[in-house]
């Protein structure tokens, strides 16, 4: 099955790319959104004088990050609830794919996506990195691939719960973002309730925030674990839950 | 004539969704090689039927059997042997016609048919470029056949295959699904369409509120339950209606402007008609017969027309 499995992760590559705005709507934006800002950082602190530039240098490429992880799954959800209400998944049913196949094609097209949009945004980027700082490119990159992961089971779940297209993706938006804003990234930690920081998305800051700056792994296993249950959990759940038509 | 094997058989099939019995005791037979409908109106449980058939749906109750295997137990081992077009489907819009075959070609373990043949004798060839959202109903339903048939399936499910689209698609249509059984395959299709029954079905089974009411070959139907038939026919001659209702089997004649309808029963009515028209030396100048249809048979079956 591995051959339909690639064939349709192919396929469903080239009808996402042929989508107006597909392409434009979750690459390029967000990598012209962090060259923006960048700039922006950049012009406000010349010398790095203001504190502002460990903002625009460590939160900036966070934010995107999560950002991209936030759109790829809201993409996920609209694309989960049209492709039930047009029949298309009932029609890939009625043939010997086994259901988790389709699923993980999406999976595979979005987190794929995702990379791209990050080497992008990271290349674009290089010139505005404070002189000294290296980012570890390379383990920030698996890092938002788990984030992203996990955050996709947020967005099967919620495809899973909501029945149409037309809401799916405002319920998307309004469970993540307002996750999003409460983070840590925005508003000190301290003064938030310490719930708040039990967030899906908590996690996810952290362990984006932490791997940027430089930490070893071993002091993120914590958001690694809490992510990979988020991701089981909702996994569970929406197996239980999802329907195909 | 080989005797028939069943590639389908359903016994005591039932299935509710929530309080509404959508298919109540269900039982038929489908055999190799020949054209079997379901007919009946929307809302009767043909869908529903079928799909159990197909490993689609779970029955609550009864025992279904494909190609000798358990549609809800075996259903991958079945989706490799059937090919299915199911109602209200839909592609990716912006998947290429080729590259859906393409897709489906790599499904199926089965040796898959040649992609681009089937494409050909569909009519579909000069599409193979083309966007699922840009082709038109008929092309749509065309190419839904062709991936249905990619597997090179023994079993050919067609669920309302014609709806929404023109007579011209329509005959189109029914002359790809009779090439079908030309092949070998055995095919089940349902349709509230009577005329496509009639004219397609070597079998059909009358569905209604979930249960099934007779099962026949059209001809048999129609004999079964609406064994009456008509002659009209159109004649200058003031008092021929009198002549003909001596003539064996006529029940009853009706003249409205020039024309005469005989009512009749029986096989021989428009024998007898023709003969006293011979004999008695009638100058008509129009004659036709008027035969029932499965739609009178519906009717007279369930007390209400199928588009209801």
């Amino acid at each position: 099955m591995l051959r339909g499995l690639l064939r349709l992760t192919w396929i469903e590559i080239k009808v996402f790319m042929r989508e107006p705005l597909g392409a434009i709507g979750s690459i390029v934006m967000p990598v012209l959104l962090y060259v923006l800002f960048a700039r922006l950082g950049r012009a406000l602190s010349p010398q790095g004088r203001f504190t502002a530039s460990s903002f625009f240098h460590v939160n900036v490429p966070v934010i995107v990050a999560i950002l991209i992880a936030i759109n790829t799954v809201l993409s996920l959800i609209a694309i989960i609830s049209i492709y039930r209400e047009g029949g298309i998944l009932k029609r890939l049913r009625a043939t010997p794919l086994r259901p988790w196949t389709i699923l993980t094609a999406h999976v595979l097209v979005k987190l794929l996506l995702t990379a791209i949009t990050l080497a992008l945004m990271l290349l674009a980027g290089r010139r505005y990195f404070a002189a000294g700082l290296h980012p570890p490119v390379i383990s920030f990159s698996i890092a938002l691939i788990i984030t992203t992961w996990s955050i996709l089971s947020i967005g099967f779940l919620i495809a899973s719960v909501v029945p149409t297209a037309r809401f799916a993706q405002p319920v998307g938006a309004v469970v993540l973002y307002p996750m999003f804003v409460l983070s840590g990234l925005f508003i000190p930690r301290e003064v938030l309730p310490p719930w708040l920081s039990h967030l899906p998305l908590s996690y996810a800051v952290s362990l984006l925030e932490g791997i940027w700056t430089g930490d070893p792994w071993s002091a993120h296993v914590g958001d690694v674990v809490a992510l990979v249950i988020v991701f089981a959990v909702c996994t569970a759940l929406s197996a239980k839950l999802f329907r195909w038509e | 004539m080989k005797t028939p094997r069943p590639v389908i058989q359903v016994s005591g099939c039932r299935k509710t969704y929530k309080s509404t019995v959508a298919v109540d005791d269900v039982s038929f037979e489908v055999f190799d090689g020949e054209i079997f409908g379901l007919i009946g109106p929307n809302g009767a449980g043909k869908t529903t039927t079928m799909e159990c058939v197909q490993g689609l749906r779970t029955p609550d109750r009864g025992n279904i059997s494909v190609l000798g295997l358990d549609p809800f137990r075996d259903v991958y081992a079945l989706q490799d042997r059937i090919g299915a077009q199911l109602q209200q489907a839909q592609l990716q819009k912006r998947i290429k016609v080729w590259e859906a075959m393409h897709l489906w070609a790599a499904l199926y373990r089965r040796k898959a048919s040649d992609g681009d043949r089937l494409l050909e004798q569909l009519g579909l060839a000069d599409k193979r470029g083309a966007w699922f959202m840009t082709l038109s109903g008929g092309q749509k339903q065309r190419l839904f056949i062709a991936l249905a048939l990619i597997n090179d399936p023994e079993v050919v499910f067609l669920d309302e295959l014609t709806t929404g689209l023109d007579p011209q698609a329509r005959r189109t249509i029914w002359e790809l699904v009779r090439d079908i059984r030309h092949r070998g395959k055995t095919v089940f299709l349902t349709t509230h369409l009577m005329e496509e029954a009639e004219r397609l079905c070597d079998r059909v089974a009358i569905i209604d509120q979930g249960r099934i009411i007779d099962m026949d070959t059209p001809e048999g139907l129609v004999r079964r339950h609406c064994p009456e038939r008509s002659v009209v026919l159109k004649t200058d001659d003031d008092h021929a209606g009198e002549r003909f209702r001596g003539v064996p089997g006529v029940t009853s004649v009706a003249a409205t402007n020039g024309r005469l309808t005989i009512h009749g029963a029986g096989e021989d009515l428009v024998m007898e008609v023709i003969r006293c028209l011979s004999e008695e030396r009638i100058r008509v100048t129009d004659f036709r017969t008027v035969l029932p249809t499965l739609e009178d048979v519906f009717l007279r079956l369930t007390g209400h027309s199928i588009r209801d």
